[in-house]
């Protein structure tokens, strides 16, 4: 390996440069406050490759470019990088990297939108090669200075050796010659095997719980600078509203506050000392808005339009394989149901919030970000300055299911408010109600399902209707050919390695007909999946009964083509202990469906009283995700996602009246607590021949297989959510 | 001007008398740990303790406190995070993204502080507070490895 001049090259040798002025270890190039972890902010050492920054006591700083939000992404990369490395895992500490730097370095560190279920399967590749990388430098640097063929050394635990000489030293001797050398052909490395994974693969303890457990962790809406004023924001209930005026003078003489101040064409804030005297202040200020058109919209004139876009004539199909409209008409046995399922929030238990500090020449902001390039794009935006006169200082997210992606609708505030203080930071927190009122919400779908089966109960043909609200109409209009939007029917897709519809069917004939209304919609844990899950799923369970059939086996005749569909499910019904005996009054529900690359199956046991009230005893999960970085994380995420599919089948419900959300706290809004969380198991199954996704496939099976056990108990099916809207005794 | 005893330490605050104490020991006193979710005593994660009771603090006003209350956060639950209750979270790996477990600590170190062998029963009745990562699998278990802790201790 002989040193060159290339430009990344050049780049790294200007911080090993800027940082052997300061002398002993070699540090970073760029400051590094309020960066995740207590380790990250004392980080110091050489930067031996872009993911690897070696400490002189052989503490190796895995860089992670993906948003921590809970789901173990941070200690899954750091595993993957730490495998190939093949440091001491007991001396491995992260730190997040910058979207500035990200630029400025070509992004070395690749994509950092943290969402799709995306953050290990879509980076496993390039940061096991950047640990290999590193490993390599280091070994050469160590065959250098023995002056012995690198192909004579061992490593173990970040101590290489040469057993000829009975010789050993230390990354930590050995960064900044390795440093110094010309990194490897990344195209060149050969991975390990993951049969060989001593790291990866094993249910290792999260790096990051610590400072969860003492109150140490500072979250984006902990931030405290020097000489920092808060702000409270409301915009226009009604989505689309215009701000026309507000009285200042009102509240200009309240405790603390600066000023009220515009925020674009739709908001106002007032900006005080104190977050809640600033709250306290923006209840108190007279506002006019303007509300528009949209104040005329209801969750009624919504549901209207959806049911027209059931039967409308101009949806298009993604799938049609026979004629499956012909054939259902001429079937003996008809089945023909509508479901439905509503607008959701995400209700992070940290609200939005962003600090920003905005002068002549420079924008910084402190956010919670799953796009941490789009925060930047989107703070240089409304500070009207170049992207590298801005940087994102990213914080692990206090919750994130898709609220925090590319939208940044408050990071742009924060930058519009903090624009009018100039040089003096600001940090912008949203009220819960302004949360609940200013989401991007799961958008809201019907669905219309019929299915043709013969005298036997054999299926000969289906057909699905998808009538709702498009994302990508929302959010990434250039997404959307020709007017056709196959994201919305996720799950349902002819496609194989993503979202693959599982069954082998006929006459199949799957459409969506867009049906747009004025509520911002956006990705929520699971997106399409959760909605689309639900209708194939209790469909599938309704058309199974009508053939006189056992849900488990009618599922099976169908999956012959799909052998990974089918294992998952096989797995779930045999922990689950499909027929076999239950308690009086506890009855069965299952349900399989596919997902950012992974395959999902539940089985759940749920009791219904007299009454009509609901116990979910028991939810086994299984679960194909390729490759198991940490099955003890995974379990978390399954267990997790139980929680939130559960949150929306029982109460998610996001109404609309006079143009305006309606439920704007958690007495409304409820969530799942703990009293109603059932027992969970999770069944890992990976084939280790792809890589899939982890926090978000499993939501898609929880609440259809919840529902088909409701079936089981009642006798009738549940076509429309929230479960607290539906009589069931 | 108010005089509050935090983690036993006197704390002298600024704040109108409408302030919820969330925000006094947030913004006055300066203690992060414990977390704005709601604001209106729903998801408790602004839970702390007042003379040994689990109290949401959001909706705890400044001008409600007496003298001579005692005010324990996250922060003051334990020097070294030694609580059983921290160290049952830490050996189950309990939080996700972490937010809303100050509050999840604040309530289970309460509730063992009262019923140190507390059944399901007992811990679905006490642990009310949300979690949106959904990490109550893991409460429930890190509960009881707590109070076992307790009992060898």
């Amino acid at each position: 390996m002989k040193k060159t001049t290339r430009a990344t090259n050049l780049s790294r040798r200007k911080f090993i440069v800027s940082s052997a002025a300061a002398g002993g270890g070699l540090a970073l190039g760029f400051k590094l406050p309020f960066v995740g972890s207590a380790q990250a902010a004392t980080a110091a050492g050489t930067e031996v490759n872009a993911w690897v920054v070696v400490r002189p006591d052989s503490t190796c700083v895995v860089r992670i470019a993906r948003s921590e939000m809970g789901q173990g992404t941070l200690t899954g990369l750091a595993q993957l990088v730490a495998e190939e490395l093949e440091c001491d895992w007991k001396k491995v500490a992260t730190e997040h990297v910058f979207p500035g730097q990200n630029l400025a370095r070509k992004r070395v560190w690749g994509d950092m939108a943290t969402g799709g279920s995306r953050g290990i399967r879509g980076s496993q590749d390039y940061v096991r090669r950047g640990g290999a990388a590193a490993r390599m430098m280091l070994m050469q640097a160590a065959a250098e200075q023995w002056k012995v063929p690198v192909g004579e050394l061992t490593v173990a635990d970040g101590v290489i050796t040469h057993a000829a000489s009975k010789r050993s030293t230390s990354y930590g001797r050995l960064a900044i010659a390795a440093a110094n050398l010309t990194p490897p052909d990344p195209k060149s490395i050969k991975l390990k095997d993951p049969k060989d994974w001593k790291i990866a693969g094993k249910p290792m303890k999260r790096l990051d719980t610590a400072d969860k457990l003492n109150g140490g962790k500072v979250y984006a809406i902990d931030l405290k600078l020097p000489g920092m004023l808060s702000a409270a924001v409301k915009a226009c209930p009604v989505h689309g509203g215009k701000l026309v005026s507000f009285d200042e003078a009102k509240v200009a003489k309240m405790p603390g506050v600066r000023r009220a101040v515009k925020v674009n064409d739709g908001a106002v804030a007032v900006v005080a000392d104190t977050w809640w005297r600033a709250k306290t202040a923006l209840e108190a200020l007279p506002i006019v808005w303007d509300e528009g058109a949209n104040a005329a919209q209801s969750s009624a004139t919504i549901a209207e339009r959806l049911k027209e876009g059931l039967t409308a004539d101009d949806a298009f199909a993604d799938t049609k394989i026979g004629d499956a409209l012909k054939v259902i008409a001429g079937a003996p046995k008809k089945v023909e149901a509508v479901y439905s399922t509503p607008f959701l929030s995400h209700a992070t238990i940290e609200r939005m919030n962003c600090t920003a500090v905005v002068t002549a020449d420079k924008v910084e902001v402190w956010t919670a970000t799953q796009s941490a390039e789009g925060s930047l794009a989107a703070a240089c935006e409304e500070a009207g300055l170049p992207l590298a006169a801005g940087e994102v200082h990213k914080l692990d997210l206090g919750g994130g299911f898709g609220r925090r992606g590319g939208t940044q609708d408050y990071t742009r505030q924060a930058v519009a408010i903090a624009k009018q203080f100039p040089g003096v930071p600001v940090k912008l927190i949203w009220s819960r109600e302004e949360d609940q009122a200013h989401d991007f919400y799961r958008p809201i779908s019907q669905c219309k399902l019929s299915a043709g089966l013969d005298e036997s109960g054999k299926l000969l043909g289906m057909h699905i209707r998808v009538s709702g609200q498009s994302i990508n109409a929302w959010l990434n209009p250039g997404a959307i050919k020709e007017g056709k939007d196959v994201r919305q029917l996720q799950g349902l897709w002819k496609e194989p390695g993503d979202a693959q519809f599982g069954y082998t069917v006929p006459n199949l004939q799957i459409e969506y007909a867009m049906r747009n209304t004025h509520v911002p919609v956006g990705p929520w844990r699971g997106v399409n999946t959760n909605q689309n899950g639900v209708y194939l799923e209790c469909f599938m369970e309704e058309v199974a009964r009508a053939a006189g059939k056992d849900s488990l086996e009618f599922r099976r005749e169908l999956m012959a083509n799909h052998p990974k569909h089918l294992g998952v499910l096989n797995a779930a019904a045999e922990k689950g202990g499909w027929g076999k005996p239950l308690p009086a009054g506890v009855h069965r529900g299952i349900a399989q469906f596919m997902g950012y690359a992974s395959y999902s199956a539940a089985v759940a046991e749920v009791s219904v009283s007299a009454e009509g009230k609901l116990k979910i005893h028991r939810m086994v999960l299984a679960l194909n995700c390729g490759h198991a970085v940490n099955p003890d994380q995974i379990a978390a995420q399954v267990e997790g996602s139980v929680v939130y599919g559960l949150s929306a089948a029982l109460y998610g419900e996001c109404t609309v009246q006079n143009g305006r959300m309606v439920e704007l706290n958690f007495h409304t809004y409820p969530l799942l607590r703990l009293a109603e969380m059932p027992k969970v198991e999770t069944v890992i199954v990976p084939t280790q021949d792809f890589w899939g996704g982890v926090g978000e496939p499993t939501i898609c099976v929880v609440t259809p297989a919840v529902l088909n056990a409701i079936f089981a108990a009642t006798g009738k099916p549940v076509r429309s959510l929230p479960l607290k809207n539906v009589k069931l005794a | 001007m108010a005089k509050l005893n935090i983690n036993g330490k006197i704390r002298d605050v600024q704040a109108e008398a409408g302030t919820p104490l969330l925000w006094v020991i947030r913004e006055q006193v300066g203690l992060t740990g414990t977390k704005y979710g709601c604001g209106v005593a729903q998801c408790g994660a602004c839970s702390v303790h007042i003379n040994g009771e689990v109290r949401r603090s959001c909706s705890v006003l400044i001008s409600d406190m007496k003298p001579g209350d005692r005010i324990v956060t996250i922060e003051g639950l334990s020097a070294t995070g030694s609580h059983p209750v921290q160290r049952a979270w830490a050996a189950l790996d309990v939080p996700q993204c972490g937010y809303c477990q100050s509050g999840q600590i604040m309530a289970a170190a309460a509730l063992l502080g009262k019923n140190p062998q507390p059944s399901d029963a007992d811990i679905d009745a006490a642990m009310t507070n949300i979690c949106r990562c959904g990490t109550y699998q893991r409460i429930r278990a890190g509960v009881h490895m707590a109070a076992e802790m307790v009992k060898k201790a």
